[in-house]
């Protein structure tokens, strides 16, 4: 059942534009929602699995899109002292995978910030770093054009040396593209999770001293899960970069974080289903919306949607389903242990 | 007697202007039971948070089979083969018996801790992790909790949480074991079985220190008893030397009348 | 030197507001444990209250100032009763986010209801600056400042000098002793979080005037609020207060002296600068673990 769901979505998924056609304001509403469920994936294995509340997430999917925009743009700015850096353009593939290092090079400090800063801080030191790239991709406008945004993005091109080169163009062929790119990070996310390193990661985060007094080293699962994290979200800022073709320091708002943060809390964190269920429906609920309200009004839906949850479903629509399945299948099993309980319990 | 495989040498911790262990010097020998006593607050709970590194030890040192613990991390100490158990929370909650144990062999199955991503993202695993799944089984199987292998954790009984936290421990293959109050809350019956496998623990060639009240339980289960008070060593030695030591006596009676019954019960088994 | 003597008064000025704004929320860390990821939208929320009773309803300024205060009063205490007691408890993280949930949603509210359109609050004040030898201050800027000073002295004394203040106290260092005395404990969160609420809502209806009201500007105030609050140490109302002084000095000076793009990034620089130097010093110490 759980192994099925995902290949069964993905089927569905892939047969999606089949049945929708090829109508732009809808694939282009699944496109966004996919690169943002990326996003959500990512934010997972930080929020969900390490138990890290990490509310700059945007900052690795913006770093990304810049990094991965401006390799194939290319730029000649000057660095101080009269030097001066130029570079020439290079493929869009070239950029996304320097939009992943460098994420995952960010992602990399985050984790080991996540050691020593713990709790409320840590969310706060999150926040800022967002904040203090996103002034700098607006006030760095030598590099970044600033508010005039970067325009002129090429798309993807892939070649192969004798077989001529294909560029993504169309709408329908970077959908198929997004949908890899996912269920790439979703088979990794699903690989960490069932291995040593994923035992490694909910140890800490169920009971970190006894998780390190069975031999687990919290600053390097950590900092890993944080790069890999990061690495994904710079993966999906690439895509998003070369399929708008433009980018601008908005990427960067905090609001994207928190869209993120309902997708995972609202379909469930520390689950692999979580993000994606949690992803689609509020990345298409604005397509729902939109007829019956103004987008700042769907924005009030969204706060109140992700108040409803933590109160009501605190552990998310995935888990709630489930736990609705299995009290449908096996209607009177839970009440044979009635031994005493600890007192003290964490 | 063989060598001591824990030193711990001119031990001082403080908090600030508050001092919880002055001096602590005791060695404890390859394959004993020693027992680390002492009234609420005399500082046994500290003196096994600086051996296992969640403390950094103000003065002195501890060294274990000869290497200092200075400046190691908990799971650097750990793996060293140096284990613990905790007082209150011994189980990952939210995980069932079995994957506690699972999450307790981290550490097994071949030297791979740099190759720990590498490991989740190739499929090199299949094999180490059948072999992970039986020694697991193979674990749960000894401490005796084989049949709640698919219960939540944190849902267990009281002392069925202490056997997983045993479990746990024993799963990072210790040369030796700290317990930390492992019958605290057990009734009599289960600390009858526990007594035993402490001892079974010893057959297997581990070491135990371990911290308790139970008095009747540690008379029983230790070869030798270390005795602190106010954060110093005030006695060390058999049980049956601890248990008419004249400064022994006064710590406990000094104190309030829970430590008085502890001392009585101490006394009965005396007689008994 | 005029050059800096006009900085330092500048300093003074925006120093007054920001203080106002980590006063409030370092008062709801530190008694409730609480981020209050609203604090933001209170400011804002503020300085719309003000717009109102003056450019729409007509109201005297020096009128609508309190009235203003006392909506964000009220509102902090419905989101308190709302929202946070049924949730004591819970785990930090849980709180954070509704806390999120309830900023988007006043957000929101005001740019649904006012629309994106930046608004003026008039301001009886002479346009004409006062030019004191080399350095010029509005007679506005004075007001706001004195307004500030005010409610920070006021609130010293709610702390320190009546009985809800000491029942705060008590409730901060051991909210189930407190309990166990007879203190109120829901009753006084209920009042922290109204009062934090309010200055929040106070430093909005000031600086509204002096700039523009729009819906966004919460969004940076909150994260200046936050460096202050870390900066001054949780919990702590002096350190707030004097981080707000702190946190105008870096940016008029970085703006005035490095680079004017950057002076909002040094609430930011200033938030992870210290946090990375003495991590240590901001936080309990360590827990006993076992």
């Amino acid at each position: 059942m759980t192994r099925l769901l995902p290949v069964l979505l993905l089927a569905a998924l892939a047969a999606l534009p089949l049945a929708l056609g090829t109508e732009p304001y809808l694939l282009n509403a699944l496109i966004t929602t996919g690169i943002l469920t990326i996003g959500a994936m990512s934010l997972n294995l930080l929020l969900g699995y390490t138990g890290q509340l990490s509310l700059g997430h945007i900052a690795f999917f913006g770093i990304g899109a810049y990094v991965s925009a401006l390799t194939s743009l290319g730029f000649d700015v000057e660095i101080g002292f009269g030097y001066r850096v130029a570079h020439e353009p290079w493929p869009a593939a070239t950029g996304f995978l320097l939009a992943v290092a460098a994420a995952g090079a960010c992602g990399w400090l985050i984790g080991r910030l996540s050691f020593r800063v713990r709790g409320a801080y840590f969310v706060i030191v999150t926040i800022s770093f967002a904040e203090v790239v996103r002034l700098v991709a607006l006030n760095w406008v030598e590099l970044t054009q600033g508010p005039l945004a970067l325009t002129g993005i090429p798309a993807f091109t892939f070649g192969l040396p004798g077989l001529g080169s294909w560029t993504l163009r169309t709408k329908l062929q970077n959908y198929y593209l997004v949908l890899g790119v996912g269920t790439l990070c979703y088979a990794l996310i699903a690989r960490m999770v069932r291995s040593r390193f994923g035992r490694a990661m909910r140890g800490l985060k169920e009971n970190e001293p006894l998780a390190l007094s069975v031999g687990i080293n919290a600053t390097r699962t950590l900092t890993v899960a944080a790069v890999v994290s990061a690495a994904m979200a710079g993966a999906a800022g690439s895509l998003y970069a070369h399929y708008l073709r433009i980018i601008d320091p908005d990427v960067f708002l905090f609001a994207t974080t928190v869209t993120m943060v309902i997708m995972v809390v609202g379909g469930g964190k520390g689950t692999l289903m979580g993000p994606v269920v949690g992803g689609l429906i509020f990345g298409l609920l604005p397509v729902a919306l939109r007829p019956v309200m103004a987008p700042e009004a769907q924005w009030i839906v969204y706060g109140i949607v992700l108040i409803l949850i933590l109160f009501l479903m605190p552990r998310g629509i995935v888990p709630g389903a489930a736990a609705l399945l299995a009290r449908g299948r096996a209607p009177r099993a839970g009440n044979t242990i009635l031994k005493s309980r600890p007192a003290v319990q964490r | 007697m063989s060598a001591a495989i824990l030193s711990v040498a001119h031990v001082g911790v403080r908090f600030g202007g508050l001092v919880a262990i002055a001096d602590l010097h005791f060695d404890v020998a390859q394959g004993e039971i020693v027992s680390l006593i002492g009234p609420n607050g005399a500082g046994k709970t500290t003196a096994f948070n600086v051996m296992t590194g969640f403390l950094k030890p103000s003065q002195g040192e501890v060294r274990f089979r000869g290497t200092s613990l200075t400046g190691l991390q908990p799971h650097e100490i750990t793996r060293l083969g140096l284990s613990r158990t905790f007082q209150r929370t011994s189980v990952f909650p939210d995980d069932t018996v079995f994957e506690n144990v699972m999450i307790g062999l981290h550490r097994q199955g071949g030297g791979m801790s740099r190759t720990l991503l590498l490991d989740a993202l190739l499929a090199r695993t299949r094999a180490s992790e059948r072999a992970l799944r039986e020694r697991a089984e193979a674990l749960l199987d000894w401490v005796g909790l084989a049949g709640r292998a698919g219960e939540k954790a944190g849902a267990l009984a009281y002392g069925e949480q202490r056997l997983v936290g045993v479990a746990l421990a024993l799963a990072t293959e210790p040369a030796m074991l700290l317990l930390d109050e492992p019958v605290s809350g057990m009734n009599a019956s289960e600390t009858r079985i526990f007594v035993r496998l402490i001892r079974q623990i010893r057959e297997r060639g581990i070491t135990v220190l371990l911290v308790e009240h139970d008095m009747p339980m540690v008379m029983e289960v230790s070869d030798r008893i270390v005795v602190l008070n106010h954060g110093r060593l005030i006695a060390e030695g058999r049980p049956e030397a601890i248990r008419s030591d004249p400064a022994v006596i006064e710590a406990y009676l000094g104190q309030g009348s829970a430590a008085r019954r502890a001392a009585a019960g101490a006394r009965e088994v005396a007689h008994a | 030197m005029d050059q800096l003597l006009q900085h330092l008064v500048n300093t003074l000025i925006l120093g007054g507001t920001y203080a106002l704004l980590g006063v409030g929320l370092t008062l709801i860390f530190g008694i409730m444990n609480v981020v209050n990821f609203t604090h933001g939208a209170l400011y804002t929320v503020g300085a719309y209250l003000m717009y109102l009773a003056v450019a729409a309803l007509g109201l005297n300024f020096f009128l609508a100032l309190p009235v203003a205060i006392a909506g964000g009063l009220a509102l902090g205490a419905v989101i308190e009763v709302l929202l946070l007691r049924p949730l004591r408890g819970q785990d930090i993280d849980t709180t954070m986010l509704v806390m999120i949930g309830a900023g988007i949603v006043l957000q929101s509210s005001t740019l649904w209801t006012f629309g994106g359109v930046a608004k003026a609050v008039p301001s009886p004040f002479p346009q004409a600056p006062l030019q004191l030898g080399p350095v010029s201050v509005s007679w506005l800027s004075l007001f706001v400042l004195a307004g500030a000073l005010l409610l920070i002295g006021l609130t010293y004394a709610l702390i320190n000098r009546t009985k809800l203040g000491l029942a705060m106290r008590a409730a901060f260092q051991d909210a189930d002793t407190a309990a166990l005395m007879g203190v109120d404990v829901r009753g006084i969160y209920t009042a922290t979080f109204a009062l934090g609420s309010s200055l929040a809502a106070a430093a909005g209806a000031l600086l509204g005037p002096v700039y523009v009201v729009f819906p966004q500007m919460g969004q940076l105030a909150e994260l200046k609020a936050f460096a202050i609050v870390i900066m001054g140490g949780l919990g702590n109302v002096t350190g707030a207060a004097i981080g707000g002084f702190l946190l105008a000095l870096a940016e008029e000076f970085g703006a005035g002296y490095v680079s004017s793009g950057y002076r909002d990034a040094m609430g930011f620089l200033i938030i992870i600068a210290v946090l990375l130097w003495r991590p240590t010093g901001l936080f309990a110490k360590a827990e006993r673990i076992g």
